[in-house]
């Protein structure tokens, strides 16, 4: 187990310094720089402006400079963001040091006031994605070709194949201009994460109802469960008790790739939905080469997916006794 | 030693013959022949697979049916809605407007006049609010769409279906340190880099042209290419872990066949079956993401048309003084008809080529 934990360690350090390293330097080998405008600038004005975010360094200078936590300004000119008094101390102290373009915040305040909204939505549509999938996937199991189980998978099937934003569309349809029942964007109250929740959780739920449909199938016609039949268990208590649990092992390992998805997803439905979250930042940041703030939130996805991926895992062990770590 | 074998099987001629009619009345069935009758045998696929057959057909010859242009914009207040193929079969309007199409297409165009001179079919799925029609819109969407899928597709399967089967054939070392590079792979939120590379694309674009001749879509299906591939190469590499210890494999080692000839030759047309299953199912999420980076402004550009942006389109006008259904309905219908059936299509082959996985989702 620690041993485990210790070399996923290792291998997630590998990871992060692979990400940070090709978008570090993906980013600046493109023209155009975080001060690009419509308006040009003095010259003297952008040399200061350079000067003062050490773009004018070396690159290799530069990067070092982000990570570590040290100070390579020859003058000791430390770079500080946000409101100016913190000096930047390098990713590896969690500063991800100031944004470029939103001048007055650091990229840690962004990320500090944009991360919860996402997490609650995520979480919502990740809610979403297990109720519905699972309740799809095991009713469509115990009632197999019946009417129920064609027309679930076809639900299902229907879900995977339809882009999120066009379910969104529906839905906004739907529940906003013919039946005004929920707001139809913005963020505030608990009824304003309904919709997107959903329209960001739908496929998800749908790849779940599947794979908990052919796990449920599995488990159900291994031989403990017919004993638990044959020793008289009511089927209730069956299902509940000794089915549940291994057929719903394919769906814990999906819960990281689904993460993961939801992540990449809430990029689309907090842009139609406009609610202030993460993924929003990220692709402005992308296309504004807003250098830090686009490496912090890139940064913080990379680490959110490798530590779900490590819990589900884990919690894998702890459901199918059979499953040893070290092979993993 | 050869003399006794020759003798024991030098038959007479007739023997030979009765022998031989033996073995003609029972007809092997080849893993293919029995994969086809399996899909036959299985309705929903079957069905998939004609429609897919028709729509791209459909879609192939595009230029050559009586439609409207679909770029030619006429300028209008509002989308209008459809007009039932009953209400008005067509009218006399079509103008010859496109976007740069390639040499082949102009002709199919030229063609088309020919044949229907300025006929065209009225606007049965209505227009967009530039006046453009939505059925022409999407018929012509989906020869992006296709392609993007089918190109990008290709890419994964080139580079997963070498990875695999290199790293299933060495195993050892080599083999776990390639899988290494998978798992980190998989854990890196991919999007980032896609958005990053593409938005690099669209600043050196000219250049790309220019110099190396390269077209930016070519590269729009490298890239999606290029993140589509891990879980063909962990497939591959199961596949040929456990086929590399066959005897055929052996066979060819002993009569002194290269690794390279090994892998390539013996080892990858036996794990076909199951690459084809995975196409089938990789071209649904290329597809989708394709109109997920669409909606983000970084996908296939105007004027040119792929089901990405016309459901971006759709989904841009909804709004609560007047619901243009006909802009979200018909593209998504679209989209989710023929996803679907790729789909259906993709279960029905892995049970038909698959007898194991038979049943199972």
């Amino acid at each position: 187990m620690i041993r485990f934990l210790l070399r996923r360690l290792l291998w997630f350090g590998l990871t992060l310094l692979c990400v940070v390293s090709v978008s570090f330097f993906l980013m600046r080998s493109v023209r155009g720089g975080p001060f690009d405008n419509e308006r040009t600038l003095n010259p003297a004005i952008e040399r200061n402006m350079q000067a003062r975010y050490h773009l004018d360094w070396p690159q290799w200078k530069q990067f070092l400079q982000y990570i570590g936590p040290l100070n390579l300004a020859e003058d000791g000119a430390e770079l500080v963001g946000g409101d100016g008094t913190d000096p930047f101390g390098g990713i590896l102290t969690g500063d991800f040091g100031p944004s470029f373009k939103y001048r007055d915040f650091t990229v840690n305040d962004i990320i500090g006031q944009s991360l919860p909204i996402s997490v609650s939505l995520g979480s919502i549509a990740l809610l979403w994605a297990l109720v519905l999938g699972l309740t799809a996937g095991i009713a469509s199991a115990l009632y197999r070709n019946s009417k129920t189980d064609v027309a679930l998978r076809l639900a299902a099937t229907t879900g995977i194949a339809l882009p999120n934003f066009v379910i969104a569309g529906f839905l906004v349809i739907l529940f906003v201009f013919l039946m005004p029942l929920l707001p139809v964007a913005g963020y505030g109250t608990p009824k304003h994460l309904i919709l997107p929740g959903f329209a960001l959780g739908a496929p998800f739920a749908a790849y779940i109802a599947r794979l908990s449909r052919t796990g449920m199938l599995e488990v159900l016609s291994q031989d403990h469960i017919r004993t638990a039949h044959a020793k008289g268990l009511p089927s209730r208590l069956v299902l509940l008790r000794h089915a549940i649990k291994g057929g719903l092992l394919p769906v814990v390992s999906y819960l990281g790739p689904a993460t993961a998805g939801i992540l990449t997803g809430s990029l689309v439905i907090e842009r139609i939905f406009a609610i202030p979250g993460t993924g929003s930042h990220f692709v402005n940041s992308a296309l504004n080469r807003d250098y830090t703030l686009s490496m912090g939130v890139t940064i913080l996805y990379t680490v959110l997916v490798y530590g779900l991926n490590t819990l589900v895992d884990l919690a894998y062990t702890f459901l199918d006794p059979r499953i040893k770590l070290e092979e993993s | 030693m050869s003399q006794v074998t020759r003798e024991r099987w030098d038959l007479g001629g007739t023997q030979m013959e009765e022998l031989l009619s033996d073995v003609a009345r029972f007809k092997g069935e080849s893993l293919w022949q029995d994969a086809w009758r399996r899909l036959k045998a299985n309705r929903a696929s079957w069905y998939a697979l004609v429609f897919l057959m028709i729509f791209g057909g459909i879609s192939l010859l595009a230029p050559v049916l009586p439609l409207p242009s679909p770029t030619a914009i006429d300028l209008q207040i509002e989308p209008q809605p459809p007009v039932a193929p009953w209400q008005e079969l067509g009218n006399d309007g079509f103008r010859r407007e496109y976007w740069d199409l390639n040499a082949l297409d102009e002709s199919l165009v030229d063609l088309r006049q020919m044949i229907f001179g300025d006929w065209q079919l009225s606007n049965w799925m209505g227009t967009d609010a530039k006046g453009r029609d939505i059925l022409s819109r999407i018929i012509w969407g989906s020869r992006t769409s296709i392609l993007v899928a089918i190109a990008a597709t290709l890419c994964s399967l080139l580079i997963g279906v070498s990875y695999g089967a290199v790293s299933g054939f060495f195993g050892g070392r080599i083999d776990n340190l390639m899988m290494r590079i998978v798992d980190v792979l998989y854990s890196i939120p991919f999007i980032f880099v896609v958005i990053f590379l593409i938005t690099i694309v669209n600043e050196y674009r000219t250049e790309l042209e220019d110099s190396w001749g390269v077209n930016r879509e070519v590269v729009f299906y490298v890239v999606i290419g290029a993140i589509y591939w891990l879980t063909m190469a962990r497939v591959v590499r199961g596949q040929v872990l456990s086929l590399r210890e066959t005897e055929f494999v052996e066979a060819a080692r002993v009569i002194g066949a290269s690794s390279a000839r090994i892998v390539f030759v013996h080892l990858v047309p036996n794990v076909l079956s199951i690459v084809i299953v995975y196409l089938t199912l990789t071209i649904p999420a290329v597809m989708l993401f394709e109109a997920f980076l669409s909606f983000l402004g970084l996908g296939i550009e105007p004027p040119k048309v792929s089901w990405g942006l016309l459901a971006v389109d759709g989904s841009e006008v909804i709004n609560p003084v007047r619901i243009y259904w006909w802009l979200i309905v018909f593209p998504a219908a679209a989209m989710g008809a023929t996803l679907l059936a790729l789909n259906v299509l993709g279960d029905g082959l892995r049970d038909a080529l698959d007898p194991k996985l038979r049943g199972k989702d």
